[in-house]
């Protein structure tokens, strides 16, 4: 075998066209958990968690970041690990791969919201590497998996100081690139309890193009037979990219749960998810239009489950 | 500043070598390795003409760091033809014109391999579906497309 080629990669102005680099930073790549503890108590805010990249890389190239070290989780007893057990749900190591999760029989049969949220992430090539534990932790308010978590009730299992502890999905996101990650922890799971039976849900995402872009408006709605709801079923409804971070909507869940559902009650629904909603104006589209495509969105993605319901009952 | 010493398979062939933390996979493959029909457009994960194929699945090289190979397979578009003959997929694009410039080819002749290892037998959508993170300029996609289906027919 060669001996190792030297150290010196040749200065950026030597090569006909140098790469644009990431800047300077220690790569690190514990293998057990506490000492990614010990190495973000130490380095605080200048250590960064690295699984695929996708977004770390990017905000480092743009220059919003500049980290003095980068820590890989992704190679850590458990963190690429996925397992369904009928009475306990689905685990997600937060590294798993979006191509990965999205394949997993178990997220096909159970969980096909979860394989939808993922499939529009991107393009493929960017999914072998970016994960649903780095969308949540990224803290985007347009992060195209956070309805899903949100309407599927996960749960974050986290890593830290003190060891374990779980954070539900609904109180993870405080606010942008905020989360409720405290110093020191970091996500190693997503934990997905089974599924209400008879549910039916569907995410769309409202995209600039087909090929990829972050949403403008993303809308997340699961539904399912109730007995003890007057209406017979329940609801939960969850929105990206229209607030400071993803959220529910208790206004239009607990509407569909009071009075028998008609067509006009899903369009009130509709609305009471456009009223939640508190867009920005960005490059991506006005306030004013993505409070219209929530009402648009919520009351397709509506129709579509309770079409969904309706086929099954 | 740390430095790393990775082992891995580069179309086939057993490397090693020293790569300081911050140097991505494109930059290494590009400027150490020599290997420059892997492109660099964007940056940042956008184009797709840096896809490579990490143990199998493809990857944006401009978004991976060299430090991560270690214990890896890489191909690149370099891999594709064996002793000196093109691989079906590559001379389908020839025969459809799906390629102009030239730049974004490399990328899509990864994407599209990768596709037609893991489904053989593609429909339009599925061509479509794959090939979502490569951008082309040049050829408006239609020849890109017809090649793809072309190559998957011929069992390639
Ligand atoms: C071209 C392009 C298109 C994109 N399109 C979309 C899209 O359509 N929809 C969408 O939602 N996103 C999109 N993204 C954003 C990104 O790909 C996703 O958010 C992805 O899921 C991030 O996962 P990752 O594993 O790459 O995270 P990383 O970049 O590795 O990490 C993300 C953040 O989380 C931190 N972190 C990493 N691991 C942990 C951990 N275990 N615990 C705590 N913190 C951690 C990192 O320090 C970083 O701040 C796109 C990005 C690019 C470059
Ligand atoms: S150079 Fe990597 S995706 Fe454009
Ligand atoms: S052939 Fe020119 S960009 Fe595709």
């Amino acid at each position: 075998m060669p001996a190792p080629t030297d150290v010196n990669i040749p200065a950026p102005s030597t090569l006909a066209m140098p790469s644009p680099g990431l800047p300077p930073f220690d790569y690190l790549c514990p293998d057990d958990p506490d000492e990614v503890v010990a190495l973000l108590l130490q380095h605080g805010r200048s250590a960064r968690l690295l699984m695929g990249g996708t977004d770390l890389f990017v905000q480092m190239r743009d220059g919003a970041l500049a980290p003095r070290v980068v820590i890989d989780v992704k190679r850590l007893p458990g963190m690429r690990e996925l397992s369904f057990d009928p009475a306990d749900g689905l685990h997600v190591g937060a590294a798993v791969n979006m191509n990965a999760l999205a394949a997993a029989p178990a997220v096909q049969q159970f969980y096909p919201l979860l394989a939808q949220a993922v499939a529009s992430v991107a393009s493929y090539q960017l999914r072998t590497r970016a994960t649903m534990g780095g969308n949540l932790c990224n803290g985007s308010p347009a992060a195209d998996t956070a309805p899903a978590a949100l309407v599927l009730d996960a749960q974050c299992v986290v890593w830290g100081p003190d060891g374990e502890r779980t954070i539900p999905a609904n109180n993870f996101f405080l606010g942008v690139r905020k989360t409720a990650l405290q110093p020191g922890e970091f996500l190693t799971r997503m934990e997905f309890p089974v599924p209400p039976t008879g549910y039916a849900g569907r995410y769309i995402k409202l995209g600039r193009n087909a090929g990829g872009d972050l949403a403008i408006v993303g809308v997340a709605v699961l539904g399912y037979p109730e007995t003890s709801a007057a209406s017979g079923y329940r609801f939960r409804f969850a929105l990206a990219s229209v607030a400071p971070t993803p959220i529910r909507v208790p206004e239009a869940e607990a509407l569909l749960a009071e009075q028998p559902i008609t067509s006009g009650l899903l369009s009130q629904a509709a609305l009471a998810a456009e009223d939640a909603a508190t867009p920005i104006n960005d490059l991506r589209g006005s306030a004013r239009y993505r409070k219209a495509m929530v009402r648009n969105l919520t009351r397709r993605a509506l129709d579509d489950v309770w079409n969904q319901l309706q086929a099954e009952g | 500043m740390t430095t790393h010493h990775i082992t891995f398979t580069i179309n086939g062939a057993q490397e090693e070598a020293l790569v300081t933390s911050h140097i991505t996979l494109l930059a290494f493959l590009r400027e150490r390795l020599g290997l420059t029909g892997t492109k660099n457009g964007c940056a940042t994960g956008e184009c797709g003409a840096c896809t490579v194929l990490l143990d199998g699945e493809p990857v944006n090289a401009c978004l991976v760091l060299a430090a991560e190979i270690d214990g890896a397979d890489v191909i690149t578009i370099e891999g594709l033809a064996h002793d000196g003959e093109l691989e079906p997929l590559q001379q389908a694009f020839i025969d459809h014109t799906g390629t102009q410039c030239g730049f974004c080819t490399p990328g899509i002749l990864i994407s599209a391999r990768a596709l037609l290892n893991r489904n053989p037998d593609p429909t339009e959508d599925d061509i479509k579906d794959a090939l979502r993170g490569n951008l082309c300029r040049c050829t408006g996609y239609q020849r890109i497309i017809n090649a793809v289906q072309d190559a998957a027919k011929a069992g390639g």
